[in-house]
């Protein structure tokens, strides 16, 4: 028995090395999203945009000489640091993945990054993760993000805000990174901007009331109600509560809770009522949502276009260097992804493999406009939303 | 006029969301307090139970709606609902048969049941994502109002509004007749008293000729009956939801503890004690004060005692006084 084991042992050993030799390199890719938890909603999307960049690549041919990628999953659950980090470490011990295409909440990716990726060296590009704290985070040049930090969200929402005459706010938001970094973000810009919000509260995903905080809020009053919560969690429960209770009528909605669910939950109800979310008016956010919809999955869905952006960039930074191994491919995600060079639309990653092996530098735009600035972080385009007739529309881009 | 205003405002904001809200976790409450007293182990899956319902009643109430069968001015889904309480009722049946028959057989101590019912949890989890999926669901129709906050404004005069949706009253009715129902079958029917026997002593009711299979078949149907009908009017009132049926979990049995365990009227007061926590001490009484008060001494901050972070951190400080000083609840449960 114990020889035959071994036999078996050897053969198979034998027939992967001789795998190995006669094939190109199997490039193995994370995708650690929360594909359970708060966001389990939208991260299917998330998930099939990122696998959707490597099946085109793999069927291109065209990386390190005909490497096929392969998607890993790992489930982050987005508010269980423990389970994300371990589920992290699985695919970079176990499985060997050479990049990881995640997280998407802010805390777990903080947790991944400081705990997976910076010993283990492997790059990480979030395609979701905007707190602010992770701009300055130590990442040893191994973390990026195709989403643009909250700070400057902060911003564009004060500019939203005050360019519509409203200059006294309440704010709710939900209690983990992201919430509270981008509430804390936007206070900071709008009260710099001599703005008041009346009264900064917090509300926790995926609880039975939201009572409490909505008294709490129609007490402290305001013209807008700011609500930097998630659009199938507690920000829909917020919303719905102030509606109902009549609190607030009109309400800003930041990138978390735009959604396709804000028409069915609320329809006619949020007429009159604004945000803005992460988008562009490049050429690059059509062409991918036409895909999607060939690939069979919704390309409007929040995050779906960064996390096609991230798992690309990843592939042409490692086609760039000529190497899988992120030691190598770190230092070329800039270069790929900005100016100057040829641009790369969604559906064009075989052109921009091709021209990347000829020596040639290009541009990444991508889905979602990508152009990396300060420690790695997308510079983050917006546009701007106005509910009417029961259903949002975009009425222009920031 | 002011003190009608602070009123209202009140109401609007407190009284009426804190009652119904209340009712809710007090059906949920009575289920989880039924399997303790007479089953004896504390049911983690009970949330899992409700979605279940739900779930179900969710399903029927789209065949009846294809069929063109609405409820009138009421939702739909409460014509639904004694379907979706059979489908349960078959289910925690035969989760009772395949599971913790095995375990009541060997005599297992409460704390393995406990870790038992966790399985269940878990398994019922995916199952009820199976069966409708992870997303945000919305299945109340019919009048969404009985006064809108608009409405009672112009009707009154009044500068505060007053909203009663149509769930938050039939959440109360239902909630009183469910009551009603329960104390009625508990102590006057035969089975409900052997039920209450079998709960008090269960050697001597043995000995007295009752019945132990049927008592805990009846207990079942009526737990599944009591989670149907919570997840129904929460998810009637709010919206369904897997993940948020499942973090239920930890209000409801704050409610069951403070109220005492294994005890019908605890589980009740226990619902209501945590619902008006959560909202009235984190509420901000600076709208209130502004009407009450003189123009010279009304108040600038929100006068809020504790900022809405702290409200679970309310209800929980409450469960551990309640433990350390009446270790067996509000209405004398038994002590766990």
């Amino acid at each position: 028995m114990k020889k035959l084991l071994l036999a078996t042992t050897a053969m198979a050993m034998m027939t992967g090395a001789a795998h190995a030799a006669g094939h190109a390199e199997d490039v193995k890719i994370g995708v650690v999203l929360g594909f359970t938890g708060p966001l389990e909603s939208i991260t299917p999307a998330m998930g099939a945009g990122a696998e959707m960049a490597m099946a085109e690549v793999t069927a291109s041919g065209a990386l390190l000489g005909g490497a096929t990628v392969t998607s890993v999953r790992g489930d982050s659950t987005c508010i269980d640091a423990g389970a994300a980090t371990s589920a992290a470490e699985r695919l970079v011990t176990s499985d060997g993945v050479n990049a990881i295409m995640g997280a998407d909440c802010s805390g777990v990716t903080g947790a991944i990054l400081q705990n997976v990726a910076r010993p283990n060296g492997v790059v990480m590009i979030s395609p979701s993760a905007t707190s602010p704290g992770l701009s300055s985070a130590d990442d040893d040049g191994l973390f990026f993000r195709t989403a643009p930090s909250d700070a400057r969200q902060g911003v564009i929402i004060t500019n939203i805000l005050q360019d519509r005459g409203y200059n006294e706010v309440a704010l709710t938001y939900t209690n983990n990174d992201y919430g509270k970094g981008l509430a804390d973000a936007f206070q900071a810009a709008f009260e710099a901007a001599g703005g008041t919000v009346t009264i900064s509260a917090a509300h926790e995903d995926g609880k039975a009331d939201y009572s409490a905080e909505v008294g709490a809020l129609a007490s402290a009053g305001g013209e807008v109600l700011v609500v930097a919560g998630y659009v199938d969690q507690g920000g829909s429960g917020v919303i719905r509560s102030a509606l109902d209770t009549g609190a607030f009528d009109t309400f800003y909605v930041p990138d978390g809770m735009v959604g396709a669910k804000l028409n069915e939950n609320f329809g006619a109800e949020m007429n009159g009522s604004f945000g803005a979310y992460p988008g562009t008016d490049s050429p690059g956010a059509a062409k991918f949502v036409e895909l999607a919809a060939e690939a069979g999955f919704d390309g409007t869905g929040a995050f779906s276009p960064e996390s096609y952006d991230a798992a690309a960039l990843i592939m042409l930074a490692m086609q760039a260097a000529g190497s899988s191994a992120s030691a190598d491919f770190k230092d070329h995600v800039f270069d790929v992804a900005n100016a100057p060079g040829v641009e790369i639309f969604p559906g064009e990653l075989q052109k921009g493999l091709e021209l990347l092996a000829a020596g040639t530098d290009i541009d990444y735009v991508g889905a979602s406009a990508v152009e990396l600035i300060g420690p790695g972080e997308s510079a983050g385009n917006y546009q701007e939303i106005e509910f009417a007739d029961g259903v949002y529309s975009t009425i222009g881009f920031r | 006029m002011d003190f009608l205003n602070a009123l209202v405002a009140l109401a609007n904001f407190v009284i009426v969301p804190g009652l119904a809200y209340g009712a809710q976790l007090a059906i949920g409450a009575l289920g989880v307090t039924l399997i303790y007293g007479i089953l004896r182990f504390s049911n983690f899956a009970h949330g899992d139970t409700m979605a279940f319902g739900t779930a179900m009643t969710i399903k029927f109430t789209g065949l009846l709606l294809a069929l063109g069968i609405t409820f009138g001015p009421l939702p739909t889904a409460l014509l639904a609902l004694p379907f979706g309480i059979a489908a349960t009722c078959l289910l925690v049946l035969f989760i009772d048969w395949l599971v913790y028959q095995f375990y009541r057989d060997q005599k297992a101590s409460p704390v393995i049941l406990v870790i038992v019912s966790m399985g269940v949890m878990f398994v019922m989890n995916g199952v009820v994502r199976f069966a409708i999926g992870v997303q945000d669901i919305r299945f109340a129709d019919g009048e969404r109002f009985i006064i809108t906050a608009r409405d009672f404004k112009t009707m009154t005069g009044l500068d505060e509004g007053l909203a009663i949706k149509t769930t938050q009253a039939i959440t109360v009715v239902v909630a009183v007749v469910v009551v009603a129902l329960l104390f009625w079958f508990l102590n006057k029917t035969r089975t409900g008293k052997s039920m209450r026997a079998f709960s008090d002593n269960e050697d001597l009711a043995l000995l007295s000729g009752i019945n132990p299979d049927k008592v805990v078949k009846v207990t079942w149907i009526l737990v599944a009956a009591l989670a149907t009908t919570a997840g129904v009017l929460y998810g009637l009132d709010k919206s369904f939801k897997a993940f948020t049926y499942f973090q239920l979990l930890l209000p409801i049995f704050a409610s069951a503890i403070v109220g005492g365990l294994g005890s019908p009227l605890g589980a009740i007061a226990g619902g209501f004690v945590i619902a008006f926590s959560e909202v009235t001490i984190t509420y901000a009484w600076k709208k209130v004060l502004v009407y009450l008060m003189p123009s010279n001494l009304e108040p600038d901050a929100l006068v809020q005692l504790l900022s809405t972070d702290y409200k679970f951190a309310v209800s929980f400080a409450i469960l551990i006084v309640v433990l350390l000083f009446k270790p067996t609840g509000l209405f004398k449960g038994q002590s766990v």
